[in-house]
């Protein structure tokens, strides 16, 4: 026997009461772990900090003039410009969603063509040589069966085509291409603007947003200020900033998930604070007369102290552990969702990490009060003795 | 006989409310080592404050306490947990032994405070329960065991670290006549054969005659009575 395992069995004292406790603390971690994960998974691309983007200031899903995009190219310290437009595109069934943009093939490969030089020289050329054509990730076109040289019709959810008068365009698939892990490609479906421009019913010689790469990274402030101001006051105001910033938007914008799942986070963790921290609080009540005989058989304040806020951490450890694997095959589950579309959703080291260093601050914050209160505890009122 | 205890000029003072209460006022005494000695007064009298007091679970207001030459009201809080693990084994009245642990690992508490191994721990708990006659019920946990089987296994905790000194608090008063004289012929068996000096304290008169002598406590004062040849 040793403090640990005295420890252990004080855990399991009142068994039911240790069980339900850790299904509170294993639901913030399930919730806590695959929300992280989710996350980081959402806005881990590579970027270049040369790169920037210049979007309608209002959100990403409002459109800008053509004309902006001419007027960027030619800003001051704007080395190269492109613009892509979102297609809100699916295969077959609106749960295969896809991330299709149409962009100008010529200008897109000036601006992202690092991450498009695996592909071959031939499927490049035979994809700026068709309008109708487009090309995809390896993976996407493998998950799906997709064969160079094969049409294929992708739906849209928000756009109609004017040629046929249904939500679905025809493309042929010209070249696939890798993505490594972190691509700013991953996933990306690429059609061609003109084709996708003339053939829909609304929003003609519109564009999603304004990527370009800058002369210097040290210049960026300044190219954003001097976009944003030559846009300012108009009916398209712009709001211009590095990748990195765009991305994280990005994915905020996304229903501001970020903050709805931070606050439901942080709710389920204040909850699960209340109810570990009264429940320790009550199991070391209940053991005050036992405290009091360790301390007059000569157990420090100290060490009392110490394994109080053990048994907490522990059981906070073992909540932790369970939640992080459900949160695993949660994550893995969703990413049946995904499957094809090129995203790859799971369990992150940096949620790993972060549910340990959470469990082990949850354990100490929710027993410190009952462990201080150990700690100064009298012998004599403890086994009232007077 | 050299004196284990001495406690000199010793007051105890506690303060309830608005109103101060003494307890001793001047209280002095010698206990000499191996003495097995059964306190005894009306209840309120301080037996049990002087049985924290000279168990250095409580600290006198003034006066000192003397154990083995060594001054233990000057100690720090830290120095008098280490001096309690090392000299004085307690005994309660409702034994206060842990639930969840059997009666080997109750034995085995004040053992963990050691260096000992773990193999060591174990031939001392073997031999404190053989001490009191428990050795069959080693693997039992307090539910599972009688009043009289739990306050033996609380004796075999209290002499497993070989403390010079037993403080038994009431340690039959909740026992029947015939668990009660099995439990005080223990204690006095291990002031006999093993040189423990015992300080019990007790309502029971039939439970002070084990002891060597009697002392009254009332209203802060002694009236000794010796009982043993």
């Amino acid at each position: 026997m040793n403090d640990r395992s005295l420890m252990w069995k004080n855990l399991w004292r009142k068994p039911v009461r240790t069980i339900l406790l850790m299904i509170t603390i294993t639901i913030g971690f399930a919730i806590f772990a695959s929300t992280i994960s989710f996350s980081s998974a959402s806005s881990n691309f590579n970027t270049l900090p040369t790169r920037m983007v210049t979007l309608s200031k209002v959100n990403f899903t409002e459109s800008l003039p053509m004309a902006h995009y001419d007027r960027i190219r030619q800003t001051d310290g704007v080395l190269a410009a492109t613009h892509m437009n979102w297609f809100g595109g699916y295969y077959r069934e609106p749960q295969n969603f896809l991330a299709v943009f149409a962009i100008d093939p010529a200008t897109y490969f000036q601006v992202y063509g690092e991450d498009l030089r695996g592909l071959p020289e031939a499927q490049r050329r035979a994809f700026f040589a068709d309008r109708t054509a487009m090309i995809v990730p390896e993976q996407l076109a493998r998950h799906w069966g997709w064969r160079v040289g094969q049409r294929v019709p992708l739906n849209s959810n928000i756009f109609t085509n004017r040629s046929n008068g249904r939500q679905v365009w025809d493309f042929m698939l010209a070249g696939t291409f890798p993505t490594p892990q972190g691509s700013s490609q991953t996933g990306s479906v690429l059609i061609h603007y003109d084709y996708f421009n003339e053939t829909r019913t609304f929003g003609r010689d519109r564009i999603g947003w304004v990527p370009f790469l800058t002369r210097s990274a040290a210049e960026n402030n300044q190219i954003a200020h001097r976009i944003d101001q030559r846009f300012a006051n108009s009916a398209d105001e712009t709001s211009t900033a590095d990748e990195k910033t765009f991305n994280e938007s990005f994915a905020a914008q996304r229903g501001n998930l970020t903050l709805v799942i931070s606050l439901v986070v942080g709710a389920s963790f204040i909850a699960i604070l209340l109810i570990v921290g009264t429940t320790m609080a009550l199991a070391v009540r209940e053991r005050t007369k036992e405290l009091g005989v360790m301390k007059t058989l000569g157990f420090s304040s100290g060490r009392v102290m110490r394994m109080v806020l053990g048994e907490s951490v522990l059981i906070s450890l073992f909540g932790a552990t369970f939640g992080v694997l459900i949160a695993a095959g949660m994550l893995k589950l969703m990413s049946t969702q995904f499957e094809g579309s090129g995203f790859t959703i799971g369990l992150t080291p940096i949620a790993l990490v972060a549910s340990i260093i959470v469990a082990i601050v949850l354990g100490l914050v929710t027993a410190a009060g009952p462990a201080l209160g150990a700690y100064r505890m009298r012998i004599v009122d403890a086994l009232g003795r007077r | 006989m050299t004196d284990l205890i001495r406690l000199t000029d010793v007051q105890k003072t506690y303060t309830r409310g608005k109103e101060k209460i003494s307890i001793f006022d001047k209280l002095s005494m010698r206990i000499e080592q191996g003495d097995f000695l059964a306190l005894m007064g009306p209840s309120g009298s301080g037996k049990t404050t002087l049985l924290n007091l000279l168990g250095g679970t409580d600290r006198p207001s003034s006066g000192s306490i003397e154990f083995d030459g060594k001054r233990i009201d000057k100690m720090s809080e830290g120095q008098l947990t280490n001096w309690r693990a090392q000299n004085v084994g307690f005994i309660f009245q409702f034994y206060n032994l842990m639930p969840i642990l059997t009666a080997q690992q109750n034995v085995e508490l004040p053992l963990l405070l050691t260096k000992l191994s773990p193999k060591k721990r174990r031939e001392n708990v073997a031999t404190a329960l053989n001490i009191v006659g428990l050795s069959d019920r080693a693997r039992h946990k307090p539910r599972e065991m009688s009043g009289g089987q739990q306050q033996r296994v609380a004796i075999a905790r209290a002499i497993v670290t070989d403390p010079k000194l037993l403080l038994c608090d009431e340690p039959t008063g909740d026992l029947d006549r015939t668990t009660a004289d099995e439990i005080l012929g223990t204690l006095q068996l291990l002031n006999r054969d093993l040189g423990k000096t015992i300080i019990m304290v007790t309502h029971d008169a039939a439970a002070a005659k084990f002891a060597k002598r009697v002392l009254h406590l009332d209203k802060g004062h002694f009236n000794e009575q010796e009982l043993a040849a």
